[in-house]
């Protein structure tokens, strides 16, 4: 793939938004999205993750997996280390942010099976991804998917005071919001293509 | 064929076998604390491996914060003062302090605190007077449809030394519903004055994980375990008249301060409200009119709610805070000791203030 990671990076948070194009990570952002301050919580540990575990997952599928001729495996590889990634970090934050800890504890377990963070590992590897453009377009997904929780949490909060239709409230309305920011993101789609 | 699967399998195991040795040593590392050291009102150190919650640390150490949700964070009973080592405040703690607590800074929840370093705390005196017993059931006495009167007799030569009106916190034994073991807290109805075995009245909850299990499964010979004494409902020692308010197994406290007033003897004026709903829930009737005539000046007056016609009651009925009035001789020298559900305690002290009872002379035990 030819193109810079400086590029992607952008690229992965506006053009091709993980969340917003591809429509990954769906359910903690639904959940989550309810409060400003613990999708901000959730945005920046979706985004810490995403990146390291890009860089990691890289890694094994380029000295292990395709070495070892295992390619076949990739899918339950990279669901491993994302959980012992999550895991070791929940431990270190244990260990050393106590007060982060109880704030974002309980999203961490949430991550390990966020769709998003198992796509981005995914994408890097169909689109033959560098090291360095891995991890560029794992952080521009993890900061793009940061964006668009934000997003909705701050437009669901104006919501609270709104009528909502019975039928849609919740997640109806959600999604119907989701949709109209994806179309603006749309928008963006001319700048660059990565896909 | 046969090997290339072999070698994939081995390699996925080796993978697999890395990552769950890091996150071994990640555990061993990073999750141990070492040896902390509990510093208790500046007079007394502790050493606990760290790690665990200062409510479970502490107990381990023989040291029992009063706790009736079991380290849940829910009941907020195991509060005390974190001078030093505690951390910040956390969010699952927010909830159940005041406005004051919060301000304060250094008053937490036990349960959520965990132990990481050296810490120092602050709690009552009293507390160290808490330890665990060991219990065999002596008798179990059915005193009404649901409610059962059980004597617990400690092992050898283990001795309680309480006020009476204070509780005990009983802990359950898995059974076939349940496996998991609960604390509940029940007070303790047998006078301070016998201190090798102590009595508790017990009443069925539908459902309840504790009572259904007294109720159903426990039997004279069990094994039990107790902590306790805990709490500050006792008998205050003044001359002041004295009304008490209790039904249903809330009689258990007060049985134990009129049994140890028999004891020591008293002239106060005592007058005790039992509130029922029909004949079928009063019980230790003649035994609570009989004192009537060991004290100088006690009542012992039964209320039923909903009496059934064919009972024949001439007692009292209705509610019993209408009678608060012609039983009140001086309202500024009157004690009322009450032991119920917080909306009979909410009612009752509204009650009694309104007759012109000081709010800080009206003592309660409220259980959920």
């Amino acid at each position: 793939m030819d193109i810079s990671a400086f590029v992607l990076f952008w690229a992965a948070i506006f053009t091709s938004n993980i969340l917003l194009t591809n429509f990954l990570g769906m359910c903690s952002y639904l959940s989550v999205s309810r409060e400003v301050e613990s999708s901000f919580g959730l945005g920046i540990a979706v985004m810490f993750v995403l990146t390291v575990t890009a860089a990691l997952n890289w890694l094994v599928y380029n000295y292990v997996l395709v070495p070892f001729n295992i390619v076949y495996l990739q899918f339950i590889v990279f669901i491993i280390v994302i959980a012992a990634f999550v895991q070791f970090l929940e431990l270190v934050i244990e260990r050393y942010v106590p007060a982060l800890y109880y704030t974002l504890g309980i999203f961490l377990p949430l991550i390990t099976v966020n769709c998003a963070i198992f796509g981005v590992s995914l994408f890097m590897v169909i689109r033959d991804y560098s090291f360095l453009q891995s991890i560029a377009f794992g952080a521009g997904s993890g900061l793009g998917w940061l964006l668009a929780i934000l997003m909705l949490a701050a437009i669901r909060r104006k919501l609270k005071e709104k009528l909502v239709p019975t039928g849609l409230q919740g997640v109806g309305i959600s999604l119907i919001i989701t949709g109209i920011m994806a179309l603006a993101f749309v928008g963006f789609s001319g700048i660059v293509q990565i896909q | 064929m046969i090997f290339v699967i072999l070698k994939d399998i081995a390699i996925l195991s080796a993978i697999s076998t890395i990552l769950a040795l890091v996150m071994v040593l990640a555990q061993r590392w990073l999750s141990n604390y070492g040896t902390c050291k509990i510093d208790i009102n500046g007079k007394r150190d502790v050493s606990v491996i760290g790690g665990s919650s200062l409510l479970s640390s502490l107990s381990e150490k023989q040291i029992f914060l009063p706790s009736a949700c079991g380290g849940r964070g829910s009941c907020a009973a195991c509060k005390c003062k974190v001078l030093s080592g505690g951390g910040p405040v956390l969010p699952t703690e927010r909830p159940l302090l005041s406005k004051e607590e919060l301000a304060a800074g250094n008053i937490r929840l036990a349960c959520q605190v965990k132990v990481k370093s050296d810490i120092s705390i602050e709690i009552p005196s009293s507390i160290f007077n808490i330890r665990r017993y060991h219990a065999t059931i002596a008798e179990i006495i059915d005193y009404t449809y649901d409610i059962k009167g059980i004597t617990f007799k400690f092992d050898d030569g283990e001795k309680i030394d309480f006020l009476a009106g204070q509780y005990v916190q009983l802990e359950t034994e898995p059974y076939p519903e349940m496996k998991q073991r609960v604390v509940r807290a029940y007070s303790i109805s047998s006078k301070p004055e016998i201190n090798d075995a102590l009595q508790l009245i017990i009443r069925y909850v539908p459902d309840g994980i504790c009572t259904t299990w007294v109720h159903k499964y426990l039997k004279v010979g069990d094994k039990v375990s107790l902590t306790g004494p805990y709490g500050d409902f006792y008998l205050r020692e003044t001359d002041a008249d004295i009304i008490f308010v209790a039904g249903g197994s809330g009689k258990a406290p007060i049985k134990s301060i009129l049994e140890h007033l028999q004891i020591v003897g008293t002239t106060r004026k005592m007058t005790y409200f039992f509130g029922a709903r029909t004949v079928r829930d009063l019980y230790l009737t003649d035994e609570f009119k009989a004192l009537e005539d060991v004290f100088p000046d006690f009542k012992y007056e039964p209320v039923l709610s909903q009496p059934d016609p064919n009972d024949n009651w001439s007692g009292k009925t209705g509610f019993v805070m209408p009678y608060f009035k012609e039983t009140i001789r001086d309202p500024k020298n009157t004690e009322a000791y009450l032991c119920g559900s917080p909306g009979m305690i909410n009612a009752v002290t509204k009650a009694l203030m309104d007759n012109g009872l000081a709010k800080e002379k009206i003592y309660y035990d409220s259980f959920g």
